[in-house]
């Protein structure tokens, strides 16, 4: 799925990354926790309520670059600066984690395990 | 290689400032994604736990052809039970870390599985060394 579709899907606003907008994203996975972000072997879009410079920072280690953060929460300059860094897309939605989830999972995102 | 960096107690913001600048580094030199990956998360949840646990300290790094050496050395309270902190689940994280999201207990087992060498030196009241190695 194009993330422009899933912008479009989730009503969301598109923070950073508007150029990667016809990249196609297969697998998504979702968590609070970056503790669990870490163990991961493969690299899908996150979806994530955490939204702080550390969600950032975990996705650049964990070489994820794709973030949706849910519920509308406040993406910072820094978040955005250390974003634009790293050539990620940051899109913004203002529905919850179990709703942005059951869309895209609908819409055939497929999750890792 | 050697690169040297500082890491301070309760300073998430700048968590992970070594790691991003090892990555770096790594691409530079054309080393494997997959072996990049590896170490920069093994080396960040070392640096977090510095950060989080402890009261900062000292990340020393070694980079040649053929392999990386990793060393987190904080001031700090020690771990009494490595075997105890090695286990998935242990955590004695603070809210405040938990707020950070971490504190799952899924650090040190997590550097074991990327890293092709681990040795973690403790003291009670003293200090932690955690020593890491992934060859190329
Ligand atoms: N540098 C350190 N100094 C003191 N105690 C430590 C240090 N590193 C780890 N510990 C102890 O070991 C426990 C387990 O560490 P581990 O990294 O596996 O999990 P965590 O940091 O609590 O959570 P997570 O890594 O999943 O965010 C910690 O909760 C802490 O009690
Ligand atoms: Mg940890």
């Amino acid at each position: 799925m194009k993330l422009r579709e899933i912008v479009k899907l989730l009503d969301a606003k598109v923070c950073i990354g508007e150029g990667r907008l016809d990249e196609d994203v297969e697998h998504a996975f979702a968590s609070d926790l970056m503790s669990d972000v870490l163990t991961l072997k493969d690299t899908p879009m996150l979806i994530t309520g955490l939204c702080n410079v550390q969600t950032i920072r975990t996705c650049d280690m964990a070489t994820l670059d794709i973030i949706i953060i849910v519920r509308n929460k406040k993406v910072t300059e820094d978040m955005l600066e250390l974003a634009e860094d790293n050539d990620m897309v940051i899109l913004s939605c203002s529905y919850s984690m179990f709703k942005t989830c059951g869309l895209l999972y609908q819409a055939g995102i497929q999750p890792l395990f | 290689m050697h690169q040297e960096y500082t890491v301070i107690e309760g300073d998430f913001v700048n968590a992970g400032k070594a790691s991003s600048s090892v990555k770096k580094t790594l691409k530079q030199m054309n080393v494997e994604p997959s072996k990049i990956k590896r170490v920069v998360v093994a080396l960040y949840e070392a640096e977090v736990n510095a950060i989080a646990h402890a009261y900062g300290g000292k990340v020393l790094v070694d980079i040649d052809s053929d392999k990386i050496k990793m060393v987190v050395a904080d001031k700090g309270p020690g771990i009494p039970d490595i075997a105890l902190a090695m286990q998935e689940g242990y955590s004695t994280a603070r809210p405040e870390v938990r707020d950070m999201g971490f504190g799952a207990g899924m650090g040190l087992p997590n550097m074991q599985k990327n890293v092709d060498k681990l040795n973690v030196i403790s003291e009670v009241g003293v200090g932690t060394t955690v020593e890491m190695e992934v060859n190329f």
